[in-house]
């Protein structure tokens, strides 16, 4: 443990440096934006560092009580590590992605900054109000920048992203009140071991499951991401398939498993439904786009399926492997947007037709969209087969027919992926714009390069990210035990005897 | 350093160094490492195998580092080295050494050469980690491993559109395949507790006769298991039903073709299935179903076989054929002979592949046979080379004396499927026979087409335009022999180096190893790796003498039809073709699998995504949730008219009233 506070230090880096951005001119808020993120992310590696693997379940726990019943509470478990490490490691790489940004820098820079802060404040909270602060504030640095520096359509973006994300919070926030008064406490790990009357459980469930389900986000309420990701600046999107998809997933992980575990179970079929209708309904429709970042975004509702789906599995291997794809996803899916990024900054254009024949004029930009692209299909030794394997492998233990087709997509992704893949960088060139841009040039391979680096650990060494959260997977196991649904499989015992004389090992005589 | 991790790694780091390196290294020094990477690879393992052939070597496992640990659920990357890895080790490294060598020669005019000779390398790598896989998952990283090399070899030549849609199909085919791989590695783990492979053949014979759910079914545990993984070995190995990639993938370079088209990745599936045989041995029902989609595939391509013009379409539906007769031999509990057909079939099918390499190079990229012809003269050691792998895959040789490679090991598949005493093994059996007179046809057809008869080069087009490059200035010198003046050109040393060496290899491999592979009291080279019983290898050598001289008279007989149709008689084939028209355009156009798959899935997903989008999304989602709801808001509110410009403060408002009325709660409480 460190003699300071390190996660109100991290909290208070970006929101410092989000204040001096305001103040200075263009030029110096990129460098301050990009100092800031970087000090935060070596504050993230000192946290990995110190963090005690196998130790206590929370770690650098902070409290002040601020009045009655509130409290500055901040603490984080392995599962609040990674992705605390995810937030911190992406953030250099959406400033320098931002660096083309040239209308009003002080103000976008401030706002990154200040999410910055948010994010790291969702998974560090420990406060069941504060934690709704940072949850719901979270989002409104997100509309600013989809508002102000988006595309074409940003105000029907951020006004659909706003309508859904209200219904949500309000349910969700009905259910919290509820929930204090009960248990009689706002400290999320005391609610995390509170039995609530399973009666209630279910209405609680359900208010938590709106707001998750819209953020995760699930069949049907995906509508809002493709249009956001399509009007936000590439950094936006980055961030906002990095780690704001992620809150979703970290709600049901945090709160619906371990704190309504008989509602959960009440529920699975809801669950596994609507994200068996994801994989293949949004895999269908990423087959279909003509724009770059809207067949991403569809791409993205369905890994999120699998990720409900291994989450609901009541298993490690689910649990984890559901973890691991959001790490994975988070890094894939990001780095696919700084692809597109990439080449938009090029030729200013998402159309995919536009392009072709990238190969041809940027070899190593191909190489590195091709290393993606197979991170995103999840090919094994890159960290979304491991991620994919895992849950997949954990919702077969519950039913072989939701393993079935959530394990559909796995073909569709190779469908749509390897398609837009083709359309981009195979083929003759089709346009002499696209043919004449220029190949990644160092601040691009600065950005694509570390991701690529950390896609390919997870998926040949994956221990170093399940080791932290190991003990936490268990710790939400074992709230989930008693209300675990027996699987499908139904194995009966084996009668062996009648071939054992056959052919066992004959040719060893 | 044990050398099996050379073996493995000295590739990856070739390609890795090769591939990043490129033209910053350029092209020779690219292709000597790659090249120098493999040799050496082969050279270490020729020893093990040897090792196992004399009985010397023990099975091991090195253990490099751990993979996933989730509960119970626990992999390493490990390679286990015993007889059958063996065997699949100087197969791999032969063939690919000899294919890097042949590139030299081959790719000599590509501007690409080191990003080719990367990808060669990283495949031989996936390979590998494929056949030393001690754990089922490691096997489907290897599997996944030589999917990606080989989409991105097939879709080599980018810029054309039909090898990079090939390449697309390639992998999205396989993917099905691997559907059920995964779930099949997914219900083992369920019902084993673990991916180990060593573990699971051993705890297998245990389970059988248990039943087990699956998407609503009662199932015989192993039978499911089996099957699910066999399917995986189904979509590698392109049998039917999910062999439409394999032709199309010829699109990429010929070595290619031979290396991972013919000789090694696709008997990934056997290799599966054989490692796996003491498993599959305890569901009879998976056996069977092993055996039939064998037999029907070898029948199914080598019906296709027959009619294409493309030599290498020939080449690659022979493949396929060649890859069912491996399957009967694993379906009936014979995966010694199974191993063997691969072990041979690597070599002779690998010549055939770069000898039409050769032959393509020659004739200046034309692949269409109906425009060879009487190139015997001109290029005399591709023919020679050529004829030898012709007289293997036919199964030349004499009833215990001697033959050529696949006459030991396709007889003794046809042997052990007519001894096994099954419906499944005489279906086989009979399949296999009418196939091999199909195969003895359309190998002697190619010969024929090719090498015989007069020069037909005048109407191909690559021809013409090598002509008029060539002559180009003095008009059109066009030849009445039917050569258009064209003179092919025999291969440079190194591409007839390999050709050279993988004849000696189809000529030799199945005479000098058959006692190890398919005889009796040789349990000291297969060590159980593979299930063999004595008791089928004794019922094999004791069959009727017409069992074993019938693949002789099929052999002769497809011959003497080849040489009726394509020497004596040159208007026959057509004619015949004509009597049986719907036949024929049935055969012709494959089966019509492309065009049915076309229509039932392909298109009918692209029509789903669209109407899912539009109709789904957009119209009942979008019009319904939030637009519907924005029109609500709008009408109730008209007073309230700057809703676009307000909304973000009416949200934090929202926000901050919640939570002021929340936290008022909790303080009054």
């Amino acid at each position: 443990m460190l003699g300071f506070p390190i996660l109100s230090l991290m909290l208070a880096v970006p929101l410092v440096a989000a204040f001096i951005c305001l103040l200075v001119n263009a030029q110096m808020a990129r460098t301050v934006a990009l100092a800031a993120t970087l000090a935060n992310f070596v504050l993230g590696v000192v946290l990995w560092c110190q963090f005690d693997v196998g130790g206590a379940q929370w770690q650098f726990q902070e409290s002040k009580e601020l009045f009655s019943g509130f409290a500055w509470k901040l603490g984080i478990d392995g599962i609040a590590l990674l992705l605390i490490m995810l937030s911190v490691f992406l953030m250099p790489i959406c400033i320098l992605a931002s660096q083309g940004i040239e209308k009003r820098v002080g103000e976008y820079m401030a706002a990154f900054l200040v999410m910055e802060t948010l994010m790291i404040g969702v998974f560090a909270a420990q406060d069941l109000f504060l934690f709704y602060i940072f949850f719901e504030a979270g989002l409104i640095p997100m509309y600013l920048i989809i508002g102000v520096w988006g595309g074409a359509e940003r105000i029907y973006a951020s006004y659909k992203f706003f309508l859904y994300t209200l219904l949500g919070s309000v349910l969700m926030l009905i259910a919290m009140i509820w929930m204090v008064q009960e248990a009689g406490t706002t400290d999320i790990p005391a609610l995390m071991a509170y039995d609530f009357p399973v009666d209630a459980q279910q209405w609680l469930w359900l208010a938590f499951f709106a707001s998750f389900a819209v953020k995760m986000p699930m069949w049907p309420v995906h509508t809002w991401l493709p249009d956001a990701h399509v009007q936000a600046p590439t950094a936006g999107s980055v961030i906002l398939a990095g780690v704001l998809l992620k809150m979703g997933g970290y709600g049901f992980i945090r709160f619906s498993l371990p704190m309504f575990p008989q509602a959960s179970a009440d529920f699975v079929w809801l669950v596994y439904w609507l994200s068996m209708i994801a994989v293949v309904v949004t895999s269908l429709i990423a087959l279909v786009q003509h724009d770059m970042k809207k067949l991403i975004a569809y791409s993205s509702v369905a890994h999120m399926a699998i990720v409900t789906v291994g989450l609901f599995a009541f298993n490690t291997q689910g649990l984890e492997g559901a973890m691991i794809v959001m790490l994975s996803h988070g890094l894939v899916s990001g780095a696919l947007f700084l692809c597109v990024g990439v080449i938009y900054d090029r030729l200013h254009t998402r159309e995919i037709e536009r392009y072709g024949g990238l190969s041809i004029n940027m070899p190593k930009y191909a190489l590195f969209f091709m290393l993606f692209t197979m991170a995103s299909i999840g090919l094994p030794a890159t960290g979304g087969f491991v991620g994919e394997f895992l849950a997949l492998a954990g919702i077969y233990q519950q039913s072989s027919l939701v393993a079935f087709v959530a394990a559909t997509g796995i073909i569709l992704g190779a469908g749509y992926m390897l398609y837009l893949y083709r359309r981009i960088c195979f083929g003759d060139h089709k346009n002499a714009d696209a043919a004449a841009m220029p190949d990644l040039n160092l601040r691009e391979w600065a950005m694509l390069a570390p991701i690529a680096a950390a896609v390919l650990w997870m998926g040949v060494y994956p221990e170093t990210f399940l080791a932290p959260m190991r003990g936490d997977i268990r710790y939400v196991e074992t709230r989930l035990a008693a209300a675990k649904p027996t699987g499908d499989a139904q194995l009966t015992a084996g009668k062996p005897a009648a071939r054992q004389d056959h052919a066992q090992h004959g040719g060893a005589h | 350093m044990d050398p099996i991790l050379l073996i493995v790694f000295l590739p990856l780091l070739a390609a890795i160094i090769g591939g990043l390196g490129n033209r910053a290294l350029g092209n020779t020094a690219v292709k000597t490492l790659t090249t120098g990477a493999l040799f050496l690879a082969c050279g270490l393992s020729w020893p093990i195998f040897l090792g196992f052939v004399a009985g010397l070597s023990h099975e091991y496992t090195v253990s490099v580092l751990q993979w996933v640990q989730s509960g119970s659920l626990k992999f390493d990357w490990a390679f286990r080295v015993d007889t059958l890895t063996a065997i699949m080790l100087v197969v791999v490294t032969t063939v690919s050494a000899l294919v890097h060598l042949y590139s030299w020669g081959y790719m000599d005019e590509d501007p690409d050469q080191p990003r080719f000779f990367a990808y060669l390398s990283l495949f031989t790598f996936a390979m590998l980690m494929l056949v030393t896989a001690d754990n089922l998952v490691q096997m489907f990283f290897g599997w996944e491993g030589v999917g990606l090399a080989s989409y991105l070899l097939i879709g080599f030549w980018f810029k054309k559109p039909s090898a990079s849609a090939a390449a697309i199909k390639a992998f999205v085919v396989n993917r099905v395949g691997d559907l059920g791989f995964m779930l099949g590695i997914f219900g083992t783990f369920l019902v084993f507790n673990t991916v180990s492979i060593p573990e699971i053949l051993v705890r297998a014979p245990a389970m059988a006769g248990s039943t087990i759910h699956f998407l609503g079914g009662e199932w015989d545990t192993m039978t499911i298991l089996s099957i699910l993984l066999f399917i995986g070995a189904m979509g590698k190995s392109a049998q039917l039903g999910l062999h439409t990639w394999l032709p199309d993938a010829m699109e990429g370079p010929t070595p290619v073709s031979a290396l991972i088209h013919a000789a090694t990745m696709v008997t990934a599936g056997v290799f599966m299935v054989c490692r796996l045989s003491p498993m599959f041995q305890t569901s009879p029902v998976a056996m069977d179903v092993v055996t039939y989609v064998g037999a029907a595939t070898l029948l199914f391509a080598a019906t296709i076989g027959t009619t294409q013009w493309d030599i290498k379409r020939v080449i690659a539906y022979s493949t396929c054929s060649q890859l069912g007769y491996m399957f009967v031999a694993a379906g009936v509990g014979a995966p010694g002979a199974a191993m063997f057909h691969l072990f041979t079939h690597a070599f002779f099918k690998a010549l055939l592949f770069l000898g039409a390499g050769s032959v393509i190079h020659a004739m200046h990229h034309e692949q269409d046979m109906r425009f060879y012809g009487g190139l015997r003269k001109h290029i005399p050691l591709t023919f020679w080379a050529m004829m030898a792998g012709t007289l293997a895959i036919t199964g030349v040789g004499i009833v215990d004396v001697v033959g050529l490679a696949g006459f030991y090991s396709k007889d003794s598949i046809l042997e052990a499927a007519y001894a096994s005493h099954s419906v499944a093994g005489s279906f086989g059996f009979w399949m296999g026979i009418i196939a091999a007179l199909l195969t003895s046809f359309y190998s002697w057809r190619l010969m024929f087409l090719t090498f015989w008869g007069k020069p037909r080069w005048d109407q191909s087009e690559h021809v013409q335009r090598a002509v008029h490059d060539h002559h180009h200035g003095h008009g059109h010198a066009h030849g009445a022999d039917g050569t258009a003046g064209y003179h092919p050109h025999e291969s440079p040393l190194s591409m007839l180096i390999p050709l050279g060496l993988l004849s000696l290899g189809a000529v030799i491999s199945g005479f000098l190893f058959h006692h190890e592979f398919i005889s009796a009291g040789t349990g000291y080279f297969w060590q159980g790796s593979v299930t063999f019983s004595e008791e089928l290898i004794h019922r094999m050598h004791g069959v009727p003498t017409w069992v074993k001289w019938a693949p002789f008279g099929v052999m002769i007989t497809g011959l003497g039809i080849a040489w009726y149709g394509y020497i004596a008689n040159p208007g026959f084939p057509a004619k015949f073709a004509g009597a049986i028209k719907p036949i024929y355009t049935f055969v012709y156009n494959k089966w019509f699998f492309d065009e049915l798959y076309d229509r039932i899935f392909v298109r009918p997903g692209f029509w789903l995504g669209d109407k899912f989008w539009k109709l789904g999304d957009i119209g009942v989602i979008d019009r319904f949730g939030p637009n519907g709801s924005a029109w609500v808001v709008a009408q109730g509110s008209r007073l309230a008219s700057k809703l676009q410009t307000g909304f973000l403060y009416s949200y934090a408002l929202v926000m901050l009233l919640g939570l002021t009325a929340a936290i008022t709660w909790v303080l009054v409480h």
